[in-house]
């Protein structure tokens, strides 16, 4: 018999496997995928967002939990809770010793990526490495792990987890626990959820039909949505919120990662099907701009966008994967891309006349911005002049969603109001609880790892004691 | 400024060439995809050097190919690893692309194939090798429990081996030569200075980038991480080290203070030969138990009968070297006498052609390395 059930096999799941493990109890971890595809979009990630007061190793200066707060607070434009993003805050900044005694290992930040050598802490190796890391710990610790275990219900005593079932090749098989934890993903790998959720728009699309997923294919959210219909489990977040970005529209429709971004938008323009340009590409440096053009470019006609630069702009992004539409002249440029042509030219040839060029420096918010232009280009605006030119289709790529189960400081699933006594839930299926919208890199980690760790102590205490917990939302 | 970069750039790549060979463009694939990722820039140089770098001509990949030691970290770290559809296998890229450039650097250029067949080169060469020292031993009428001088004079010995020896030394320094000057231009160009030296030889000395970055060591089987490849490899190096150094201080002692052999226990000869022989033998039985349990995915499976040749062949010498004392003056030792000859002259006749170039090439490219990494890097990218 087992004690804690672990429904997931990602970064927040491994977490509240490793604690419950460490608790003294016996714990089982159902992943739906196969060993090779193990850890969800954990393996994608690369680092975590980390409050700290003073340097801490691979972390320079400080980052205070007022600063992370009011970072939190911009992005989600107030759609967050502040008690649990306050309580995601303080454990970001004491976890790091737990995961090494795990077997993470940190290193600087990357490069190309300075500028969250203050913020974020990166895995050596990154996410793959870190997910390897736990669970090799977590067999150390006896934990059960089982590959290729999709549950897709659960059966319920009103609030109170009794088993969860699970697909086999030999059929449904009940698995009973004393208690479990909920860490299966979001539903972005489910197309037709989102196809739903993002339905049609004024033009007559269907937008995410054109979406790609840049993680794993198995967070189809079959749990989530069993828990919100079935159980009527109480819901947090918008179904169309999500972290999304901008990738390469060639992108494999799952588990491209993060090698399928496109850096270049704030070094030249971003046009439109029809050939205009949409948004202010300079508004901010790129990495705090990213996580908002995966939705600039949802809304646009056939959700596509395409980064056009010119050769000034080489050397200064981080190379794409797939090599750019290159052409000598611009109109060329534009007929390779499938543009109209003219369209194209007079967006280029307004921006280029619009341009006030200063003084060009990427590494700061520079004085090269566009004047009577609309919309304006407010840094790094440089004529795109110089041959050859380059661009890149971009479309939305979903990381992962927003809707979860709403949940308080005990990490339990709520049911008309009230918190189970013993299911709880982490990682992704409740980042809707701090993330109304927007994103930070590296906070999803920081999530994850909060409530995984809750949520696997909690468990085990409930299992150990019968303890009845009682939190505050 | 931007003028300049570029024609650096484009002058650069011109230099460099573009990839030809089916190995150097999958390596090309591999670290475009690598340097848009770059999770594992802590692992080892192959990856900070790459960051360097937007494009990969011929000269990059040979350099990132030799600085890589197929530790195996990125594999088992990949995100876009098999059964991703990148398939991304950096140890595998890069070991197809470093076993090409010990074939196209060999000299005389010609022996280059004897890469391709490895296995043949070297059972020749062993089949070769004893059957001389046999005829030789044949010859002489030496009586049972003699001295091995008086089997095989000190002067036939030097007159053998010291040709052999000689050749592989110049053909192995004009392979690192051309090797050198093919990756000094797409390496900054720039000349070795002290501490650039300083830190390739502590790299090459204490095996730095089979440390995992973490100093947890490197992975073999599985994802775990294990010191115990770097350790039988110092064994082995070490060992061979010693043993070299016995066999030079003995000669030595026989021509500049006219001791001649056999040198008994506890003459430095001999304690350099013992203590070395003991660290080879179990330094190369280390080395081929890690490669029997090598996760199937690691290196180039090519390239596995040359490895497992270069352990066995160094086993050989090692432990014939050791029976030679325990037979002295005993019945076997005329016998074990033409073992261990014929595989010291089967080593040093394939060194230039066998793995053995590994250790030549990688300290070139480290030492590139090293050079590299102090001067200033010319990207200045944004990412996310």
């Amino acid at each position: 018999m087992t004690d804690v059930l672990i429904i997931g096999g990602g970064n927040a799941a491994l977490c509240a496997a490793l604690m419950a493990a460490e608790a003294g109890v016996r714990v089982t971890v159902l992943e739906a995928a196969p060993r090779e595809w193990r850890g969800g979009n954990s393996s994608h990630t690369r680092n975590l967002r980390c409050m700290h007061d003073a340097p801490q190793d691979v972390l320079v200066d400080a980052y205070t939990e007022e600063e992370f707060w009011q970072d939190l607070l911009k992005v989600t434009a107030g759609k967050t809770d502040e008690h649990l993003a306050r309580l995601t805050i303080r454990a970001s900044s004491n976890c790091r010793d737990w995961m090494r005694r795990h077997g993470v290992h940190f290193q600087p930040s990357l490069s190309g990526a300075l500028h969250t050598a203050r913020t974020n802490a990166f895995f050596m190796g990154g996410g793959k490495a870190l997910m390897n890391a736990y669970y090799r710990s977590a067999e150390q610790l006896g934990v059960t792990i089982r590959y290729e275990s999709p549950v897709d219900r659960l059966e319920m005593e009103g609030d109170r987890f009794v088993a969860a079932w699970v697909q086999t090749p030999q059929g449904p098989e009940r698995i009973a626990a004393k208690t479990c934890v909920l860490a299966a993903g979001g539903f972005e790998s489910n197309r037709e959820w989102l196809r739903e959720a993002w339905g049609q728009n004024a033009r007559g699309e269907w937008p995410a039909e054109n979406f790609l997923i840049r993680g794993t294919r198995y967070n189809q959210g079959t749990l989530l949505k069993h828990l919100l219909e079935q159980h009527q489990a109480d819901a947090i977040g918008d179904p169309t919120q999500a972290h999304m970005v901008a990738i390469d529209a060639r992108a494999p429709l799952y588990d491209g990662g993060i090698c399928t971004r496109i850096d270049c938008v704030s070094l030249g323009v971003v046009v439109n099907q029809a050939g205009e340009r949409f948004y202010d590409e300079g508004e901010d440096f790129w990495p705090k701009r990213y996580a908002i053009w995966g939705r600039l470019v949802a809304q646009q006609p056939g959700q596509v966008g395409y980064a056009i630069i010119d050769s000034q702009a080489l050397g200064r992004f981080m190379p794409p994967v797939f090599p750019g539409t290159k052409a000598q002249t611009l109109p060329e440029l534009a007929q390779a891309l499938g543009l109209p042509v003219e369209t194209f030219m007079r967006t280029l040839d307004a921006y280029n006349q619009a341009c006030r060029e200063g003084h060009f420096d990427h590494t700061v918010l520079d004085d090269c911005h566009t004047e009577g232009l609309s919309p304006a280009k407010t840094h790094w605006a440089r004529r795109i002049v110089k041959p050859p030119f380059y661009g890149y289709a971009v479309r939305p790529g979903v990381t992962f969603t927003y809707l979860g189960l709403k949940t308080d400081d005990t990490s339990a699933v709520f049911f008309g109001g009230r918190a189970s006594p013993n299911l709880f839930v982490a990682g992704e299926m409740m980042a809707g609880n701090v993330l109304g919208q927007g994103y930070t890199a590296g906070v999803g980690m920081s999530i994850g790892t909060a409530f995984g760790r809750m949520a696997g102590r909690n468990a085990a205490r409930v299992a150990r004691a019968e303890e009845v917990l009682h939190g505050h939302a | 400024m931007d003028t300049l970069e570029q024609l650096t750039r484009e002058a650069r790549a011109l230099a460099n060439g573009t990839p030809i060979s089916p190995a150097e463009a999958e390596l090309g694939r591999v670290l475009q995809i690598c340097n848009g990722c770059r999770y594992c820039e802590g692992f080892c140089a192959s990856f900070q050097a790459m960051t360097r770098r937007l494009e990969f001509g011929r000269a990059d990949l040979h350099y990132l190919a030799n600085l890589c030691h197929n530790c195996g970290a990125c594999l088992h770290a990949c995100q876009y690893a098999p059964p991703h559809e990148f398939a991304i296998n950096v140890p595998r890229a890069m070991a197809q692309v470093r076993g090409q450039t010990y074939g196209d650097f060999a000299w005389p250029a010609p022996l280059g194939a004897l890469y391709r067949h490895n296995g043949v080169a070297l059972s020749l060469s062993l089949a070769l090798g004893l059957a001389l020292f046999l005829w030789l031993a044949a010859r002489t009428d030496a009586p049972v429990g003699a001295d091995f001088y008086a089997i095989f004079p000190h002067n036939l010995l030097v007159s053998l081996f010291m040709p052999v020896f000689g050749f592989a030394v110049l053909a192995l320094g004009l392979g690192v030569r051309d090797f050198w000057r093919a990756v000094t231009p797409a390496t900054t160009g720039a000349p070795v200075n002290a501490p650039a030296g300083a830190e390739a030889a502590h790299d090459v000395l204490r095996l730095k980038y089979l440390d995992g970055g973490h100093g947890e060591g490197c992975n073999n089987a599985d994802d775990a991480f294990s010191l115990r490849r770097r350790r039988a490899h110092h064994l082995t190096f070490y060992g061979f080290l010693l043993c070299f150094a016995a066999t030079s201080v003995a000669t030595l002692y026989h021509y500049v203070l006219g001791i001649p052999a056999p040198y008994d226990w506890p003459s430095l000869p001999k304690v350099l030969g013992a203590i070395g022989g003991v660290m080879l033998c179990v330094g190369t039985l280390g080395l081929w138990a890690l490669k029997w349990q090598r996760h199937p995915l690691h290196g180039d499976p090519s390239q596995r009968s040359m490895d497992y040749g270069f352990i066995v062949l160094l086993l050989l010498v090692s432990a014939s070297g050791l029976a030679l004392w325990a037979l002295r003056g005993q019945s076997g030792m005329a016998l074990t006498l033409c073992v261990h000859l014929g595989s010291v002259m089967a080593l040093f006749a394939t060194l230039p052609y066998n793995k053995f170039a590994h250790g030549i090439y990688r300290s070139a490219a480290l030492l590139r390395h090293a050079v590299e990494k102090r001067q200033p890097n010319t990207l200045g990218l944004g990412g996310e």
